[in-house]
């Protein structure tokens, strides 16, 4: 074996060699299987993707970093159930080009945040978390009320029906008129955002006020929206408990 | 002297027409995108590309560098990388701290975007990951492949490319970051232009490597280069799989990764772990077993142990990241597997730490006396410490504590600022009077505050974090005598306040110790060198070009 490596040491395609196998087979062993094995992820019949809203929504999210400090994932441990709602499940992300799961909590989980506060109280709490949370540490966005750039939304929505996610060509030709449509609840464009995206889907002035599309309208939708794309994690726990 | 004039006319034509390429594509960049992050890169390119044309096309009728040169060793690119190693490690260090202190006092930073905790948090991670550790990896690789194969660089354009290349990509990525433009794939967060820029820098740096080591007067490679090069090769893996991505368009930076929900995450952490493993290790394995030996002026204890240890990571560490999802939505025989080889894991990092202090045997009063060895010789006990701690942290029970916590963060930072960044110091001042023609620093007594800045900063940071990560897990476990849970969660936000102020602290005093070195490094390249130590220079003459 010594004297192996005694030789393997003077070639040095052969230490390359050895390196790329070497490091490859965890890879391939623990990777591949994730996606030829259907039980990986279940779909449920209900699971619905963001509508444009909420994808530009996610964009903020992840511009501002806001994923460093919160997860997006229940474990499924007693006191995570307790405090933040059922465990997350596979399926609840797998649209999510990428999953923002995380990796550490400066701020609460927030995988099922959607709906647990008010409209209004998220706007207060983003542009200055300390008026309603005295302790927060989290940082101040007041920068949210600028109007939401909607240049890139039907190619973002494309772009991401190439990728495998359920947008048809309406829906991505129409992205940006269901993002006016999804924050104005008395317009016409209103009932179409229900109609391509479900009944169940969210439709409010975020910011308080329909008459101009803004950041924060966005990211308010996408909060509210968290957890709230299937009913299957419920299920399941309700499954569980009988 | 101009690092330009080092070339000959032929590889100033070359570098010439690199610099107007680059320039090209800066412009094409700006141009095609028009406005937005990528305009502004296009122009960043461009500007950097102009300089570079200046600075080659000024010197292009300087004297050739004289023959002998061949007979030296090419240190002109390392000395460039090691300014842009303490460049970068002022920068992300610098704002380690600043952001650090923003969660102490969350009000202190103007409300505007680009100075918000959630921009500059990555600006941290990729200034001290990439740019402090990845040109110090660069750097010190050119210095010890030359040296273990006792030959010059095969050619003089390559380094220059690679470390350009390396500190533009570097450069677009933090500066894509303040103005919120990321992936959000943690220590992957750039676009895709800058993902692709990276690929050809990374091929340029593998060929250099390998060209150099055909060129190699001793027969076998030694332990260091078999470090840098998994560095090299399994770096270049991860970041190609991690990254693709679907551009929007081909004029702007935004971008979808081609993976989603838990393959994205699985790949995610098999990528995450590895930039620790391959990144933040192996290269730097690479270091101490060149630089350790050679202070000390003891051979490596084992040779048998660095075999095992070596291909023990390179195999073990792949397996590993699904131990950053235990109880999530992966499936559970993935995070077993994570687990199980995280364990196993300790077995080879162990052997590194246990050979790399048992070399110091016999040359104890050397670390005794010389604060440079006594930086090796910390290094070494804290990757056995963290490496042990890391092993520990992945175990199922004891992840469902610290996960999610701050004791994650105090781990990461016993790792990078106990053993990388004191390697990295260690062979910074073994290395920078060498290539200077001088027998030590210019001040040898900053050397001995560096040392006790750094080692105090690091321990007042980790254990407060500790104390703030174990304190965090419990209280969010807690339940009552009704069953209830005891702790709303902004309690245990309340509670990590003294903790967050004392992690501020113990990075101030190791961004101290860093702006010491800088400023000893600067005065020490100030200094007109002695003659050229005869031992430290290649073997056999070189054909002339």
């Amino acid at each position: 074996m010594l004297k192996l490596h005694y030789n393997l040491e003077k070639l040095s395609m052969g230490l390359v060699a050895g390196i790329i196998v070497a490091a490859s087979i965890g890879g391939i062993v623990e990777i591949a299987p994730l996606f030829v094995i259907d039980e990986t992820v279940s779909m449920p019949e209900d699971m619905r993707p963001h509508t444009p809203l909420e994808l530009a929504g996610r964009e903020i999210y992840i511009r501002e970093g806001c994923y460093a400090c919160h997860s997006q994932m229940v474990r499924s441990l007693a006191d995570e159930l307790d405090r933040y709602g059922p465990y997350s499940l596979a399926a609840e992300s797998a649209y999510d080009h990428p999953m923002l799961w995380g990796s550490k909590r400066t701020g609460p989980d927030l995988a099922r945040l959607g709906e647990k506060y008010s409209d209004a109280w998220h706007s207060a709490h983003l542009i200055d978390p300390r008026s309603v949370v005295p302790a927060s540490i989290m940082p101040s966005y007041p920068w949210l009320v600028r109007p939401l750039d909607t240049q890139m939304l039907s190619a973002q929505l494309g772009t991401l029906a190439r990728l495998g996610v359920p947008y048809d060509p309406e829906m991505v030709s129409a992205a940006v008129a269901d993002a006016q449509g999804q924050s104005r609840p008395e317009s016409d464009a209103a009932d179409a955002v229900r109609d391509r995206y479900g009944a169940d889907v969210a439709v409010r002035a975020f910011d308080g006020d329909a008459s101009l599309l803004t950041e924060m309208d966005a990211l308010v939708a996408y909060l509210q929206s968290l957890g709230r794309l299937t009913d299957a994690a419920y299920g399941n726990l309700a499954g569980e408990i009988e | 002297m101009s690092p330009a004039s080092t070339l000959s006319r032929s590889e100033r034509q070359i570098g010439f027409g690199l610099a107007v390429a680059l320039a090209l594509l800066g412009l094409v960049m700006a141009a095609g995108a028009g406005h937005g992050v990528m305009a502004v890169h296009g122009t960043m390119a461009l500007a950097l590309g102009m300089l570079l044309v200046f600075r080659v096309g000024g010197a292009f009728y300087d004297p050739q560098p004289d023959a002998d040169r061949l007979n030296r060793y090419y240190d002109a690119p390392t000395r460039f990388g090691i300014t842009m190693t303490l460049i970068w490690a002022i920068i992300g260090m610098g704002v380690g701290v600043w952001v650090a202190a923003l969660l102490y006092w969350p009000e202190a930073t103007p409300a505007v975007p680009w100075t918000s905790f959630g921009r500059l948090r990555p600006v941290h991670t990729t200034g001290v990951i990439f740019g402090f550790g990845g040109n110090a990896l660069i750097a010190t690789s050119y210095y010890v492949l030359q040296r273990t194969s006792r030959t010059r660089l095969a050619d003089s354009i390559s380094p220059w490319f690679v470390l350009i290349g390396f500190n533009l990509f570097c450069a677009w990525a933090v500066t894509g970051y303040v103005m919120g433009s990321t992936q959000s794939k943690e220590y992957a967060e750039p676009e895709w232009y800058a993902d692709l820029w990276l690929v050809v820098v990374w091929v340029v740096y593998f060929t250099l490597y390998i060209r150099t080591l055909a060129r190699r007067h001793e027969p076998h490679i030694y332990v260091a280069n078999w470090y840098y090069m998994a560095f090299i090769l399994v770096v270049a893996m991860l970041h190609i799989v991690n990254n693709l991505a679907l551009p929007v368009s081909f004029g702007a930076a935004d971008s979808f990764t081609i993976w989603a929900g838990v393959q994205d995450a699985m790949i995610q952490w098999w990528y995450g772990h590895n930039a620790v493993a391959f990144f933040l290790t192996a290269g730097f394995l690479g270091m101490l077993y060149y630089f350790l030996p050679v202070r000390s002026g003891r051979p490596i204890w084992s040779y048998r142990l660095s075999i095992v240890s070596f291909w023990g990571i390179v195999f073990f560490y792949i397996w590993v990241g699904s131990h950053h999802l235990h109880y999530t939505a992966l499936p559970y025989w993935v995070q077993t597997l994570g687990m199980t080889f995280s364990v196993m894991l300790l077995v080879p990092s162990w052997a590194s730490a246990g050979n790399a202090i048992a070399t110091l045997n016999g040359a104890w009063h050397k670390v005794r006396d010389d604060a440079t060895l006594r930086f090796m010789f910390v290094a070494a006990v804290f990757y056995g410490l963290s490496t042990f701690e890391g092993s520990f942290l992945a175990i199922r029970p004891v992840n469902s504590l610290s996960h999610y916590t701050d004791w994650t963060v105090g781990h990461v930072h016993s790792g990078t600022l106990g053993w990388v960044a004191m390697i990295i110091f260690g062979a910074v001042y073994t290395l920078v009077p060498n290539i200077s023609g001088r027998d030590t620093m210019a001040w040898p007594r900053a050397i001995e505050w560096h040392f006790w800045l750094a080692v105090g900063g690091t321990l007042v940071y980790v254990i407060a974090l500790w104390n703030a990560g174990i304190t965090q897990g419990l209280m969010w476990r807690a339940y009552d005598e009704n069953g209830a849970l005891s702790y709303s969660f902004v309690e245990s936000v309340r509670a990590m306040a003294p903790y967050y102020l004392l992690r501020t602290l113990g990075g101030a005093m190791f961004l101290t110790g860093a702006i010491l070195c800088a400023l000893n490094c600067w005065a020490t390249y100030r200094l007109t060198p002695l003659a050229q130590t005869p031992r430290d220079r290649p073997l056999g003459l070189q054909p002339a070009e």
